[in-house]
């Protein structure tokens, strides 16, 4: 049994306690592939590549059955609700 | 701490340290920059070629050794692998996101002038 989008989403949930989380599979079957978007407060004061170090090393041991693994967002609580606000905004005009 | 096995010899880092440092702009690819042979791999050089820096490719797939050593030298999973000034600067989400933000073309300007 490989990597599931399950455990990564566990892992990574009992790691980084994070506010939003979304795995998404896009493996489409020939191998462990997925797409990450998390928001935790440990992202607080760190630089991507920091926040990206810690999501790797959240899941050192699912990686090693990983093929690609794209952190599209990686964000603090505040930079979530900026966002997602600049996003409404851009939606209503 | 002890390891059992560690790709990164003394002589594969004193070799890797000469190869990032060798050019300002290093990317550590699957394929070449006239044959990417993935599409992260792509994007990076897409973005590369955008800003128009000169750049230099390596092939991790036709080196394993390196390509294992290269994971614990910058103690980054997954290619590709941007180095800038001799520094790991990160892999493709990071690329393609500092790109947006402008970061990366702040970081490249100061690499190419000093």
């Amino acid at each position: 049994m490989g990597v599931t989008k399950e455990v990564v989403e566990a892992t990574l949930k009992s790691k980084m306690n994070p506010t939003y989380l979304e795995v998404v599979d896009t493996s489409g079957g020939c191998g462990a592939s997925f797409v990450v978007e998390i928001v935790s407060e440990q992202f607080e004061g760190k630089r991507l590549l920091e926040r990206h170090r810690m999501v790797n090393t959240a899941l050192a041991e699912e990686m090693k059955e990983i093929h690609a693994l794209s952190i599209k967002k990686a964000l603090t609580p505040a930079q979530w609700d900026q966002q997602k606000e600049s996003n409404a905004t851009v939606s209503a005009t | 701490s002890l390891r059992c096995f560690s790709a990164l010899t003394p002589g594969l880092k004193t070799t890797i340290d000469k190869v990032v440092t060798a050019d300002k702009v290093v990317l550590f690819m699957k394929g070449t920059k006239d044959f990417p042979q993935c599409g992260f791999s792509n994007t990076v050089v897409s973005i590369l070629r955008s800003l128009n820096v000169p750049f230099e490719t390596h092939n991790i797939l036709e080196n394993e050794l390196l390509r294992q050593a290269l994971k614990e030298y910058s103690n980054w999973p997954t290619f590709p692998q941007l180095y800038i000034d001799g520094e790991f600067f990160g892999g493709c989400d990071i690329t393609v996101e500092s790109y947006k933000s402008g970061e990366l073309q702040e970081v490249l300007e100061k690499a190419m002038c000093s």
